[in-house]
């Protein structure tokens, strides 16, 4: 109860002593710390591992196809000649910034959505709920699926389909923290010193429904990398040659009997990071929201 | 029950439309002249004609929606431009495959899961616990396209003890129910874990201990019936979500259900098809959630809405 209290405290004594503690917090929680160094681990490697090797990702080079690992390609190369680690790297930028970019567009237009309409109530909250419950009801993939089918493929297009399919989540979660806001004493405060409604969304049911968001940002960029790569498999997503994971898993399927080892890589490259967002959502939760530690 | 079932049916009908809604507007989304795109390159005028006036291109925006709502509540989704055969007919004859592989792999799920569950709550903090739950958070993140694409490696390809694809022998569903099962059963055991560790700290299975009532019986008898609301809702909620994820499965293993037609009909700009797929999907998506509803009833007489 005492860390309930001191959060409760620290929100109301604005942000700046609860950040370090916060941080503390999350290196000193083993998932979250778990999640955080897989994270950073794959962000450098992606980021600075492609400039260090000084080969080009897309370059093809068929007298090398589909060798076996060696010092000069330590993952061997694909069945067009490419160095697999080279693309493994670079395929990591793609697919880790689709899905930061996903999941920041997501928060970005369902935050708000979320926090006016819980706010606020009436009839409002009913069509945003309405329209929301719609976007809810396509099962997994599928309304990704359905953008890119009438959007078309591509990585410009996958953001969208992504993004757009992130949505929902948090205006669900940004208007079931701002239902339960706008009955604390605070907001009540500030209606009682005639603040407008515009800015009690902005100053106070935003900042003070971020723990939750964030929470669901991590595991929700998890999923986004999951969906974009899944549409790359299908052939329907980032578009060959870039060296998108998802795209080279399914373009490894032609070499499943001649070269199956191609098929693990960009595969396990998506389940480690998804791991990581995965592990540092559970952190996060349990270090953001103690009511709910367990 | 027939009132609450009732009620819940008809809140269900907006949100129905409103994927109808966006069904139809799928198809207006593709840049360029739709007709044209959905014939393909070559294709003749008389072809793109034909395609604009089957689908209402050359209408108002408002006229076209009425029309296909209209067709929509008389069950017809159009005509596939592949084969020329009534769309609903080609979505239908491909319907029990998928259920066939979501079914199994649902009951695969819950039993697994829910023995996972009741196993990490009994042994809670030990190390069967930690695996179990390692276990879980793989199972969430990992892409199913990959486990499926590894098991044909191994199982197909390697081991040569089961078909790599295909329904025609009867093994052949074995990998793909592996495969769909996997994300399940990992949500499952979570959910049963923390379900059955509530219940576990309950008085009344104390009491049920201090009576001299034998394990087995305290777990299955006192503790699994009362955990079972939250554990139930997952497993349906993970039926329908199944049903999204056969698309991906049913890809790798060349299954002939509905996700695959979804899959080829995209490739093909086969957008009648397209259309019926997903909504199908959806619909069934909705009523598998109406039904998880309904159980909650079933299962505490106490939830009335």
């Amino acid at each position: 109860m005492a860390t309930l209290d001191s959060t409760m405290t620290a929100a109301a004594t604005r942000q700046s002593p609860r950040r370090a503690s916060l941080w503390r917090d999350m290196l000193r929680h083993p998932s979250a710390l778990a999640g955080l160094a897989i994270l950073v681990m794959l962000g450098l490697a992606c980021s600075f591992g492609p400039l260090l090797s000084g080969q080009d990702p897309t370059t093809q080079n068929l007298s090398e196809a589909l060798l076996p690992s060696s010092a000069k390609h330590p993952l061997g190369t694909d069945g067009l000649g490419r160095d697999e680690l080279v693309r493994l790297l670079y395929g990591g930028r793609y697919s880790m910034l689709l899905g930061l970019a996903a999941a920041a567009i997501g928060i970005g237009i369902g935050l708000p959505i979320g926090a006016i309409s819980g706010y606020y109530g009436g009839r409002l909250d009913l069509v945003v709920q309405a329209v929301n419950d719609v976007l809810l009801s396509f099962p997994g993939i599928l309304l990704a699926l359905s953008l890119v089918a009438g959007l078309g493929v591509g990585l410009q297009n996958v953001t969208i389909a992504v993004a757009i399919s992130s949505i929902p989540a948090f205006v669900r979660l940004a208007r079931a923290s701002a239902l339960s806001i706008r009955e604390l004493e605070y907001a009540r405060a500030a209606v009682a010193i005639g603040q407008t409604k515009p800015r009690i969304v902005l100053l106070h049911v935003i900042p003070n429904s971020l723990a939750p968001v964030i929470v669901q940002a991590s595991l929700q960029v998890g999923t986004a990398i999951l969906v974009a790569a899944g549409l790359g498999f299908l052939g329907l997503g980032v578009q060959p040659p870039t060296p998108e994971w998802g795209s080279m898993l399914g373009d490894s399927r032609n070499y499943i009997f001649r070269a199956p080892v191609l098929s693990t890589y960009p595969g396990l490259a998506i389940f480690v990071v998804v791991i990581g967002f995965n592990l540092l959502g559970d952190g996060l939760r349990d270090v953001l929201d103690p009511r709910l530690r367990r | 029950m027939a009132r609450f079932l009732a009620r819940r049916l008809l809140v269900a009908i907006p949100t129905l439309f409103g994927v109808a809604t966006i069904v139809f507007f799928i198809v207006r989304l593709i840049p360029g002249d739709p007709a044209r795109v959905m014939a393909g390159e070559a294709a003749g005028d008389d072809v793109v004609d034909r395609i604009r006036a089957n689908f209402g291109f050359d209408q108002p925006l408002p006229v076209q929606y009425a029309r296909f709502i209209a067709n929509l509540l008389r069950g017809d989704l159009g005509r596939s431009i592949r084969t020329g055969d009534s769309a609903v007919n080609e979505i239908v004859q491909r319907l029990p495959h998928t259920i066939e592989l979501a079914v199994l792999a649902t009951v695969l799920g819950a039993l697994i899961g829910i023995t996972f569950g009741i196993v990490a709550a009994t042994n809670r903090g030990r190390p069967i616990d930690v695996l179990v739950s390692a276990l879980s958070v793989s199972g969430m993140s990992l892409p199913t396209y990959w486990l499926g694409l590894m098991l044909v490696i191994v199982f197909a390809v390697n081991l040569r003890w089961l078909p790599a694809a295909g329904a025609e022998d009867p093994r052949g569903v074995i990998l793909p129910t592996v495969t769909l099962a996997a994300l399940s059963t990992a949500l499952i055991a979570r959910m049963s874990r923390s379900a059955m560790l509530e219940v576990l700290g309950q008085e009344y299975v104390r009491t049920a201990r201090a009576k001299g009532v034998s394990g087995a019986r305290v777990l299955l008898g006192h503790c699994l019936p009362n955990a079972l609301l939250p554990i139930v809702t997952v497993i349906a909620l993970q039926f329908g979500a199944l049903l999204g994820g056969a698309v991906l499965t049913e890809t790798i293993f060349s299954w002939p259900g509905m996700g695959r037609l979804l899959v080829d009909s995209i490739f093909a700009r086969d957008y009648p098809v397209v259309q019926g797929c997903v909504l199908l999907f959806s619909v069934g998506f909705i009523l598998v959630n109406l039904l998880a509803d309904f159980l909650y009833a079933v299962v505490d007489p106490r939830i009335r809405y």
